[in-house]
């Protein structure tokens, strides 16, 4: 079966949704890809999202994968044009004007209303995630150590998803000593 | 599309930085730039590395040119770090610049989660792959949301946002609204809260 036309579908209209970033995406993203059209698992879109935050460059490239798998290649490609392609050709458009109107009142309700907004859509992006990843003792310290080091230690996140990988082998995986 | 890739090697004299004077900034200088961002922006905070390479390193841009893009990328839908570079390249060489820009940040990250995605799909169910996938997707939650807290700890007005914010999360993960319905609603009615004041303009013009 085609599955083209419904990632084109699927991914534009979450690209619309991206306010404040990617995550704020996520819960759409689980049920459209996981539950509507079953191209992944929820575990599988969970590996897939916090690999990605160990890649370099804008955070959501793991939607990629989703059209590999989906339609092949040319779905990966598809998903990137409908992904970054609507919200672009917007910050394009809107960006020109939004400078000419610094001295618009609404300019400025606009920027301080969406702002706590999209904190919102982050954090209930967040949850969703955590919904599936965060299983036990041993899940919810790993993200609370993370989340603590983070706000106080200047390192390199990268490095501190790849100790929770260590972390999940000795905890989860099979004995090899 | 070719041609860009033509575009001879930066003038060496202006490597070494010693004189200020700004030179024409070609759509293949502006596709290098953040060809590379993108490629060393490993671990999120892509924000940083575009101030540090668009500011500091090649100052395309000033600082309050830089937090004006910003505020205008997070008001925005799509990725903070795909916005920028719209609105960067835009302003450094106009549409062709922009799309340079956005394409280059892109696609390392792309074609690494493309070769990622290809082996986890032949590796993914391997007992040791799940254990450390497990791992990895907790910290990620950890991570996501020390940068949710951070930026909010910037970019919020007031201590009542916290109101505003907990009926988007209620809305979304309890009510089971979708994001676009919550956006709207929550949106308009945080943004009527903030409408212009009279006291605003007095200030403003001041």
């Amino acid at each position: 079966m085609n599955q083209i036309p419904a990632l084109i579908r699927v991914f534009s209209y979450l690209s619309i949704l991206t306010v404040g970033g990617g995550m704020a995406a996520f819960p759409e993203l689980k049920i459209l890809t996981v539950d509507v059209h079953h191209w992944l698992t929820f575990t599988q879109l969970i590996h897939l999202y916090s690999m990605g935050q160990m890649a370099p460059g804008p955070n959501m490239m793991m939607i990629v994968s989703i059209g590999d798998w989906a339609a092949g290649t040319l779905g990966a490609v598809v998903v990137l044009i409908a992904f970054f392609g609507p919200t672009a050709v917007l910050a394009f458009l809107v960006g020109r004007l939004w400078i000419k109107l610094a001295k618009w009142p609404w300019r400025d309700s606009i920027q301080k209303g969406l702002a706590p907004v999209s904190i919102g859509l982050l954090l209930a992006g967040c949850f969703t995630l955590a919904k599936g990843a965060v299983t036990g003792a041993t899940t919810a310290a790993i993200a609370f150590l993370v989340f603590v080091i983070l706000l106080r230690v200047k390192i390199n996140p990268a490095l501190l998803v790849l100790g929770g990988a260590v972390v999940g082998a000795f905890a989860y995986g099979p004995k090899i000593f | 599309m070719n041609d860009t890739a033509a575009v001879p090697a930066p003038d060496p004299k202006a490597a070494l930085g010693t004189s200020a004077a700004p030179r024409e900034i070609s759509v293949g200088d502006i596709f290098i730039e953040f060809l590379l961002i993108g490629a060393t922006s490993f671990g999120g905070g892509v924000v940083a590395y575009l101030r540090n390479g668009l500011v500091s390193k090649r100052r395309w841009i000033n600082d309050k040119e830089f937090v004006e893009f910003l505020a205008i990328s997070q008001t925005l839908p799509g990725l903070n770090a795909t916005n920028m570079a719209i609105l960067v390249g835009d302003e450094l060489r106009g549409a062709l610049g922009a799309i340079a820009a956005v394409v280059g940040i892109c696609l390392p990250g792309a074609l690494l989660m493309y070769a990622v995605g290809m082996a986890y799909h032949v590796h993914g169910d391997r007992p040791m792959v799940t254990a450390a996938l497990k791992g990895v997707a907790a910290a990620a939650v950890g991570l996501i949301l020390a940068t949710t807290w951070q930026l909010g700890r910037k970019s919020l007005a007031h201590t009542y946002d916290v109101i505003f914010i907990a009926i988007t999360v209620l809305g979304v993960n309890y009510l089971h609204q979708s994001v676009p319905r919550v956006l709207i609603a929550v949106g308009l009615i945080a943004i009527l809260w903030y409408h212009p004041r009279k006291s605003d303009k007095e200030g403003a013009a001041r």
